[in-house]
């Protein structure tokens, strides 16, 4: 079994850090060691992990599955999942490297594989039906093969993660040899939830990683929420409904990021009153139909995709965060020491204000598979909006 | 001679024994270079000792300390003055958020912005007054549950144009002390059973007083501070929220 390590609930102090070059070059993985170790104290050794864009060019038109199993057959069913659901074109274990201080760690694998269709629906397969049939096999695997977990399931990024102080399971997942475009990084002190393999930061779907300090109280509605369109929450931890929000709002209803995010942290209901009437009539809405999205109690969250790093606080600032900038370096972390740690002298160093996201988009055309949220795009679904509403984009498009 | 230490290879907790050794000893000045990040720097220090610090120091910088006068060069973090009870911190940058918390005495000086939730819980008693001086802007609930001391806030040395001088529910829950705000707040923005006022001219000898000093520590002029108006937020009444469960 999973040895999953429940505490009594003590003071929490998770630590987060991000960097990304808008240009698409490549940070060496020391480098997000460095910040993230320098606000140390901020885990107590039940956590960490990584995630890194640009680590597979040679295979980014594949989505590149980190499977974590506690066995052999528990991967072997995997596999046999796999091989019935998805055309496999390159599979080996994660390298990793024998850390005294992590016993029994679980087995690591990566697959590169792109969905199968029916005949049928092959004529209509393009990147979104892919991107959706990716969602659901992870989420049939995690909830169905009993001791398997997909860690992460992007194309061209991967997720690296366990138990442990950040310096440990580093040096487990080699992280020294990777380089990678975007990095986040995180420092677990489990509060409420087990720190356990799977608990441990990021959290993905498809290539959206999500570090978190804080907790998510709300996380029994936003996971209700959720079900509704078939996400399925199986890794015990509150941060895992960040990555379906943000799959759900921003690729599936074409929310631009900055509107997803203020549904996740809406403004008061005090300060939308104050607001001019078209914004005042936007926010209303937003409050209203996702309302089982925003996101209650403290955080700060750093999140990923192919092509940008996001920052965002609670609307109260409960959580710590700091961003600073050099060139085309882009750093984010909980403490300003962090950045410093590995820019000594940033050209810009500010507090993101509560509620408001920090988004850093690479410039155009720099990577592969890249992604840019920042305008509106067409819901992709319809029948959700049958369900339960979506936004109409017209009250959205002079954003 | 000032004791002088560069710490950017130690670990927190041994640049603390190591600062309080020399204390003991009888050392009464340092300049501490390579400060990044190291948390509790000077925490509970009861001596009068002079102290340059170059970088950013971690968080609590000051927690509970009597007496020490620090000079930051650099930018603080979370929860400076942490509870601090005599001496002073002067911020040649930035601060983070929740400084100053429960503060019962001595001043902070912060050249540029403040974070959230700074100067909550401050209180005085008798001649312990705290006070902090922010030469910037500050985020939401400055001064919240403060029961007494003295905040100012100048809106002057700021990174945010874009944003209004003190953030939402400000001093929410303040029954006790005054903040002093150079121009005008919203009065939206104010917490509950609070009101902003003309200065008297008590409150100007204050002010004078204080701002004064502010002005010596970073070279300041201290006319160019008053050529704006300034208010005072205090409490109209004693118990805000006395009636909220006594309809």
């Amino acid at each position: 079994m999973w040895n999953i390590a429940l505490r009594a609930k003590e003071l929490s102090g998770c630590g987060i850090a991000g960097i990304i070059h808008r240009k698409g070059e490549l940070i060496p993985g020391e480098m997000i060691l460095k910040a993230i170790c320098c606000q140390y104290e901020r885990g107590n050794g039940l956590g960490a992990g990584f995630a890194a864009y640009g680590i597979y060019p040679e295979l980014h038109e594949y989505y590149a599955l980190h499977v974590m199993a506690q066995n052999k057959q528990a991967l072997e069913k995997v596999e046999e999942f796999l091989q019935k659901h998805t055309f496999l074109n390159f599979q080996e274990p994660i390298p990793t490297k024998k850390v005294k201080t992590i016993k029994d760690p679980p087995l690591f694998k990566r697959y590169f594989v792109r969905p199968k269709f029916d005949e049928e629906e092959a004529e209509f397969c393009d990147i979104t039906a892919e991107d959706d049939r990716m969602v659901q096999l992870v989420m049939e695997i995690n909830e169905k093969i009993d001791g398997a977990y997909v860690i992460s399931s992007g194309k061209n990024m991967g997720v690296f993660k366990g138990v442990g102080f950040p310096d440990e399971i580093a040096e487990f997942f080699r992280i020294d040899e990777y380089k990678a475009f975007i990095w986040t990084a995180h420092n677990r002190f489990p509060t409420n939830t087990p720190g356990w393999w799977g608990g441990a930061h990021p959290f993905t779907i498809l290539d959206w990683s999500i570090v978190h300090n804080g907790e998510i109280s709300s996380y029994g509605t936003n996971r209700r929420y959720l079900e509704l369109f078939g996400y399925k929450c199986t890794l015990l931890t509150d941060t895992e409904v960040v990555a379906y929000i943000l799959d759900l709002l921003i690729r599936k209803h074409g929310l631009p990021l900055e509107l997803a995010c203020k549904a996740m942290a809406p403004p008061f209901w005090m300060e939308i009153d104050e607001m001019p009437e078209e914004e005042r009539e936007l926010y209303t809405a937003i409050r209203i139909l996702y309302g089982g999205a925003v996101l209650n109690g403290p955080f700060a969250i750093l999140f990923a995709y192919n092509g940008g790093l996001v920052g965002l606080n609670d609307r109260v600032k409960l959580r710590p965060l700091v961003a600073a900038s050099k060139g085309d370096l882009y750093f984010m972390a909980s403490e300003e020491a962090a950045i410093r740690a590995i820019c000594p002298d940033p050209e810009r160093v500010w507090a993101p204000k509560a509620g408001e996201p920090v988004i850093v988009e690479m410039e155009e055309g720099v990577i592969p598979n890249q992604k840019s949220y920042l305008k509106p795009r067409p819901a992709e679904v319809k029948e959700d909006a049958l369900r339960i509403g979506y936004l109409p984009p017209l009250l959205f498009s002079s954003k | 001679m000032p004791l002088e230490l560069d710490i950017s290879r130690l670990y927190y907790s041994q640049v603390n024994k190591i600062i309080r050794d020399y204390i003991e000893k009888g050392e009464r000045e340092f300049i501490i270079r390579g400060v990044n990040g190291h948390r509790y720097l000077f925490a509970g220090v009861s001596a009068e000792v002079k102290v340059e610090l170059y970088g950013t120091p971690g968080l609590d910088l000051g927690a509970f300390m009597r007496g020490p006068v620090i000079r930051v060069f650099g930018n603080v973090q979370d929860g400076a003055g942490n509870t601090m009870d005599e001496g002073k911190i002067i911020v040649h940058g930035m601060a983070g958020d929740v400084v100053g918390y429960a503060m019962r005495g001595g001043k902070i000086h912060i050249y540029g912005d403040v974070g959230y939730r700074v100067g909550i819980h401050m209180k005085a008693y008798m001649d312990k007054v705290p006070v902090i001086v922010i030469g910037g802007k500050a985020g939401d609930f400055l001064g919240e549950y403060m029961a007494g001391g003295i905040i100012i806030l100048l809106g002057m040395n700021t990174l945010y144009p874009e944003r209004p001088i003190a953030g939402l529910f400000l001093g929410t829950g303040m029954h006790g002390g005054a903040i002093y705000v150079r121009g005008k707040v919203k009065e939206s923005y104010l917490g509950l059973g609070l009101k902003p006022y003309p200065l008297d001219g008590e409150d100007e000898k204050l002010l004078e007083k204080h701002l004064k000093e502010y002005c010596e520590d970073f070279g300041l002029d201290l006319s160019e501070i008053f050529k704006e108006d300034f208010i005072k937020i205090i409490p109209y009444t004693h118990r805000p929220y006395g009636k909220l469960y006594a309809y």
